[in-house]
């Protein structure tokens, strides 16, 4: 084998390789190392394991940690069943336009997340809100989307659900089109409804993409950081604090860098095992 | 075939399906079209009873305000010139190390793949203080490559090229080099043409990541001269009497021409992200 072939990829990788050794290597290293310290003045004293404990003391934490479970616990299920009906809806061979429709479905992902944050502030506003005025509109009370703790709660989770369902819809949408039509004519012929061939055809026809959905919602999840901080700020009454809005606080606001990387490697910790599960899939697929 | 006398009540499930879909996505497009209006409105307008649900003539005015609050033609360019940037960049790394790891047999190939893909498990979160230190260290807060240079080995993008390679025919390669083609011609003449569908999902992916990206480029963008726009309209946002006729306006300038390109663009956006996602 010629000498260019076999330096090529190494040649190749290298950019990449060296890009990721300075700019994601070497801080998650040091993330570390910063978590066993305390800085004070831009000067850091090695504190041992004291900000981990700190972590398990902080009841702030542990807010920030149940509020992203709830969203994790509520959220993804409902938007993952939603995305599941959307696809099965899309696959169908009754549907007009399925392009457009696809398509319009999927718009909401391309959003950044500061501009449908803006959009969803405004309107979710409970004095001058476009929603509220259509509720009241039919007799409706106003709804405090935003101030009150279980609403502000309810608003990042409907927040989500309109970015994230369309874009899982569309993963969904490719596996089932790969499903054979015969399957549907077999259960069909052995007189199985509608309801009996989605159970027996399509959801296992689903499974992995499926099992990637779940995995990049619980991973997405875990970190989200932009909506509740746009929406709300982490408030009312901390009720929209994430983890991640926790961690961007102490680091940005307090410039607590020991404890903000304790945080960050309680968070890749809880990410570990279930990124294992997520590059396992990822992984496997050449 | 369809049965004749099931015909009238299929055709009565899909006209009922078609609109029921039709009305779920009305409703998902609804903060578009009200996006739209608003930013044509003045802030009063925009909080009045009742809300607007039509266009009005407060855009120039908006955008007029913007660009005395937050200098926003600069800010712009700032985006437009970091998102380019940022494409081309990370395009280049991505495709030349997906093509190394999807078309080459080598040692260390496994181990130096699955370290890059440790970058889709760990959280950015974990990153991001000793990142600002870096940069704040470098003198780097407040330009350009402090926001492109860490983002451009991204793994997402080095992984949907191996997998969008891993397509290619070995035998095309061997003929290439049969025909006496270097490795790097080899790559630029008869790898690149054929990838072309995936490049430009890639390109649009990249481009999209980096328009929208808003928690890096918050950190080590301070200046008011050096924001993109999401950090310029997440500081527009809480000041004491908060425009939003003008931040409205912004979003749309943020949102609406993006939605346009992916809409022209999407062909290759969607089916290229689903080879890399969804393949066996």
């Amino acid at each position: 084998m010629r000498a260019g072939r076999r330096l090529a990829p190494y040649a190749f990788a290298l950019p990449a390789l060296a890009l990721f050794a300075a700019f994601k290597l070497y801080p998650i290293l040091r993330s570390f190392v910063l978590s066993l310290h305390r800085s004070v003045d831009g000067a850091d004293t090695f504190v041992g394991a004291d900000n981990y404990v700190r972590l398990l003391h902080d009841p702030l934490f542990w807010t920030a940690l149940k509020n992203t479970g709830v969203v994790l616990v509520i959220q993804v299920p409902v938007m993952l069943a939603l995305a599941t009906g959307l696809a099965v809806a899309l696959n169908s061979r009754l549907l007009r336009a399925r392009a457009v429709f696809r398509l319009g479905f999927f718009l909401p992902m391309v959003t950044g997340l500061v501009a449908y944050g803006v959009v969803f502030a405004v309107l979710l506003n409970e004095k001058y809100g476009l929603v509220n005025w259509l509720l009241q509109g039919i007799g409706s009370d106003a709804v405090p989307w935003l101030t009150d703790p279980l609403w502000a709660k309810i608003s990042l989770a409907l927040a989500l659900t309109w970015h994230y369902t369309g874009y899982n819809a569309v993963i969904l949408l490719a596996r089932l089109q790969s499903v054979p039509a015969e399957l549907y004519d077999a259960a069909a012929v052995d007189g199985a409804g509608p309801w009996r061939a989605f159970r027996h055809v399509t959801l296992p026809g689903l499974r992995p993409a499926l099992l990637l959905t779940v995995v990049l919602s619980t991973i997405g999840t875990l970190q989200i950081f932009d909506e509740p901080w746009i929406l709300t700020r982490g408030g009312p009454d901390n009720a929209t604090l994430t983890i991640g809005v926790y961690l961007y606080q102490n680091a940005f606001s307090y410039f607590d860098f020991g404890y903000a990387s304790a945080i960050a490697y309680a968070l890749a910790v809880l990410i570990g095992l279930l990124g294992l599960v997520q590059f396992k899939v990822l992984g496997d697929t050449s | 075939m369809t049965p004749a006398a099931g015909a009238p009540a299929r055709r009565l499930r899909g006209l009922t399906l078609s609109w029921g879909l039709a009305l779920a996505l009305a409703a998902v497009l609804v903060p578009f079209y009200w996006l739209a209006v608003a930013a044509t409105r003045s802030s009063a307008e925009i909080f009045g009873s009742p809300p607007p649900l039509t266009p009005g003539g407060h855009l120039t005015a908006n955008l007029r305000n913007l660009q005395e609050h937050a200098h926003f033609g600069r800010v712009v360019l700032n985006s437009l010139a970091i998102a380019a940037v940022y494409t081309l960049g990370a395009g280049t790394v991505c495709t030349l190390a997906g093509y190394a790891f999807a078309k080459y047999r080598f040692t260390g190939r496994n181990t130096l793949f699955g370290l890059l893909m440790l970058g889709l498990v760990v959280p950015a979160q974990v990153t991001l203080v000793p990142l600002f230190q870096l940069m704040a260290d470098l003198r780097w807060l407040n330009t350009y490559q402090a926001v492109v240079l860490p983002n451009l080995a991204l793994p997402f993008g080095i992984f949907l090229m191996r997998q969008s390679m891993g397509a290619l025919p070995d035998e095309l390669l061997d003929s290439g080099r049969v025909d006496g083609c270097g490795e790097l011609r080899l790559f630029l003449k008869v790898v690149l043409p054929p990838m072309r569908p995936a490049l430009a999902a890639l390109g649009i992916f990249l481009f999209l990541f980096q328009w929208n990206d808003f928690v890096w480029p918050l950190i080590v963008l301070r200046d008011s001269d050096s924001l993109t726009i999401p950090v310029a309209l997440a500081s527009l946002k809480g000041v004491t009497d908060t425009d939003y006729g003008a931040i409205l306006a912004g979003t749309a300038i943020a949102a609406l021409p993006v939605a346009a390109v992916f809409l022209t663009l999407q062909r290759h956006f969607v089916s290229g992200l689903l080879a890399g996602a969804v393949k066996e």
